[in-house]
């Protein structure tokens, strides 16, 4: 291998990703942590596969694999158990947008999970299908107005980590794009965690959530602090570590800042509410059963 | 390995691990196993053989397996899985991409009816449903043609003259549950007899390729000729196969087509798997009561053997196609496909849609088909050919 590959992002500038979109920060981040390893990517059908652009070209700096939508961590899994079998230590890391993750892709998910496959599986939750224009996901928040909510959802969010800390893997956690030291850290303890690994980052996407694309950290940054999207990580799906704490933001600070929300009929103090319960939840786990 | 009784699944089975085993020296072997009834058996055998370099990855569905087949064919390693019925369907859209992506993936069919009603027995449009995929089509007639055949897709499917998906079809329960004698394939004359496999287009870190993103019209165009082409190159490439198989092991496999006693017939049967094994008695019958009459097995039914059937028929004034399978609103696949073949002809071409839902198609019941075809003075629209278990 030749220095200019090592030296070669893992995102290369001139993508087409979107202004403040948050997977453009989620893929440097990455780079940063596990380019000296040369991974291998995996990624559906999602907006992170139409950022590698058009063949022949590509925006990404090491092999990657389009895979079918609800196949990532099948196709991974293949690409993952050869690797081991010829001795190779490249990481095999799934990026995937919501719409597989939590819908589509959440039955290969689920098994590959169960199986502890050698794989890290890096979902970039942006709440809703992107790619195909912004309609609802099983991860698009209660209230959220999208393309097939027109008068804003009514069902909660998925509890996605919950959900795959349930399969005992042997580590889960979230992602703030706002919180940088706490990403990578997160990023390296995966990269010295051998089977399965599951991260989920909360991705603005300044055209779905109908927010400014210069707001987008801040609104990831009101989100944690509001409590709403909780910082922390689960070992082996039964020790828990809190990394952030809400610090009393008002919901509505980080809600009045996309337009997702205008005139939705969102019931905020019931949603406040829910979010309170969730965290007496994560508290007691932390508690009981820390890492 | 000797003369063994087994089952057509046992033998499937055994000659897949062989084949994965032999590329042990290369990049291994992995393949993806769920199980559907008939062809469970296969990847009970693959989950039990103990690879020196493989693993067989038990998946959460169909769709799955052939998803870590597709990541491992992209690695470098051969890959391979088996399904049936509503499982090759709910496996459809990764069998697309199998094709798509140019990968030497093996899948053994075992054909069974696609419910629902729910039904198990034997009925090709499982796999003919997936006809389109860029996939080779072989229909195995026995339990050797099937054993000998797997051995010889792997060849064919590798070769960089194609570097295509290879399925290979039995008969549900007709083939994959009933005991023949077969000649298994010892590991050392496999290990001769398929070279490494070698993926151009795999996973590569030093060259860091993304493998399937945006095409334009342009481009596609491109791929989907080159995917022809190679269909096109498949005779040359069986050819050297079936030569080097037998130079190996000591006998011929069948071809794209098996003709038999079609060069001065006057009517012409054709058929597929063990739907032909049962005409070859009852053509031989009449061929002794001194009817002029001739039969074809088509084995593959991608690339579609069309040079070679029209060879075969040569100067028949009546051809009879026997479709264990059905194309609502067309009628039987196999059908269509010699319609297309003779087209620029005058034979007068019949079409008979026998032993669907794994009707037990009795030489009696061919015999009738025969005596119709013989009676017609024109060719009508598909006729059924109702039979009782």
């Amino acid at each position: 291998m030749t220095s200019a590959l090592l030296d070669e992002p893992l995102l290369r500038p001139g993508n087409t990703n979107c202004a403040g979109c948050g997977m453009s920060i989620g893929l440097q981040w990455l780079d940063e942590v596990f380019a000296d390893q040369r991974p291998c990517l995996v990624i559906p059908a999602a907006c992170a596969i139409v950022t590698a652009g058009a063949f022949p070209t590509t925006s990404y700096g090491v092999p990657t694999l389009a895979a079918t939508f609800a196949s990532a961590p099948a196709f991974a899994t293949g690409v993952s158990v050869v690797t081991e079998l010829n001795g190779e230590t490249n990481p095999t890391i799934c990026w995937a947008g919501d719409g597989g993750t939590y819908d589509i892709g959440m039955a290969s998910l689920s098994a590959a999970a169960e199986r502890n496959e050698d794989i890290l599986y890096i979902c970039y939750d942006n709440e809703i299908y992107g790619n195909t224009g912004g309609q609802r996901s099983s991860a698009t928040p209660e209230g959220a107005m999208t393309s097939t909510t027109p008068r804003g959802k009514t069902e909660w969010k998925k509890d996605m980590v919950a959900i795959m800390a349930a399969h005992r893997i042997p580590y889960a956690a979230t992602l703030s794009v706002a919180h940088r030291e706490d990403f990578l850290r997160k990023l390296r303890v995966a990269r010295q965690t051998r089977g399965f690994r599951f991260l989920v980052m909360l991705s603005p996407c300044p055209i779905g959530w109908k927010s400014s694309s210069d707001e987008s950290i801040e609104l990831v940054d009101l989100a944690v602090r509001s409590g709403l999207f909780p910082l922390y990580e689960v070992f082996d799906g039964e020790r828990y570590t809190i990394n952030v704490r809400p610090d009393g933001t008002d919901l509505r600070e980080y809600l009045s800042r996309q337009r997702r929300y205008a005139g939705s009929a969102l019931d905020v103090d019931a949603a406040a509410g829910r979010i309170a319960r969730q965290w007496r939840i994560l508290e007691t786990m932390a508690k009981q059963f820390p890492a | 390995m000797g003369r063994t009784l087994c089952t057509g699944n046992y033998a499937a089975g055994h000659t897949l691990a062989v084949a994965g085993e032999a590329n042990r020296a290369a990049r291994g072997c992995c393949g993806g196993a769920y199980p559907i009834t008939p062809q469970t058996e296969i990847i009970e055998y693959l989950r039990g053989f103990n690879f020196r370099k493989g693993r067989i990855v038990p998946v959460e569905s169909e769709h799955s397996a052939m998803g870590v087949c597709i990541g491992a064919s992209l690695s470098g390693a051969r890959a391979f899985t088996a399904s049936s019925s509503n499982g090759l369907a709910y496996m459809t859209e990764n069998v697309f991409a199998a094709g798509y992506y140019r990968l030497p993936i093996v899948m053994i069919a075992v054909n069974r009816t696609l419910g629902p009603p729910w039904n198990i027995w034997v009925d090709q449009g499982d796999s003919l449903a997936l006809r389109d995929a860029a996939w080779l089509q072989f229909y195995c007639h026995s339990h050797q043609d099937l054993v000998d055949t797997i051995a010889i897709a792997f060849r064919v499917a590798e070769d960089a003259r194609v570097m295509l998906p290879v399925m290979v079809a039995m008969d549900g329960f007709v083939t994959s549950h009933t005991e023949m004698v077969v000649e298994l394939l010892d590991q050392e004359r496999v290990d001769r007899y398929l070279p490494p496999c070698e993926v151009p287009h795999r996973v590569q870190h030093s060259r860091p390729a993304t493998i399937g993103n945006l095409t334009w019209p342009r481009e596609t165009e491109r791929h989907r000729r080159d995917i022809q082409e190679a269909m096109e190159r498949v005779p040359a490439v069986l050819d050297e196969a079936i030569g080097e198989f037998e130079s190996m092991f000591g006998r011929r496999a069948d071809g794209a087509i098996v003709a038999e006693q079609t060069e001065d017939a006057e009517t012409i049967l054709i058929a597929s798997s063990t739907m032909a094994a049962t005409l070859r008695g009852v053509v031989r019958a009449r061929r002794l009561r001194g009817e002029r009459i001739g039969m074809i097995r088509i084995k593959q039914f991608r690339p579609f053997p069309r040079s070679e059937l029209l060879r075969a028929i040569g100067g028949a004034r009546r051809v009879g196609v026997l479709d264990r399978n059905h194309s609502p609103g067309s009628g039987g696949i196999f059908w269509n496909e010699v319609a297309a073949t003779l087209h620029s002809s005058d034979i007068l071409l019949q079409d008979y849609i026998a032993g669907i839902g794994g009707g037990d198609v009795t030489p009696e019941i061919l015999d009738s088909i025969i005596d119709d075809l013989a009676s017609r003075t024109a060719a009508v629209d598909p006729l059924w050919q109702e039979v009782a278990v």
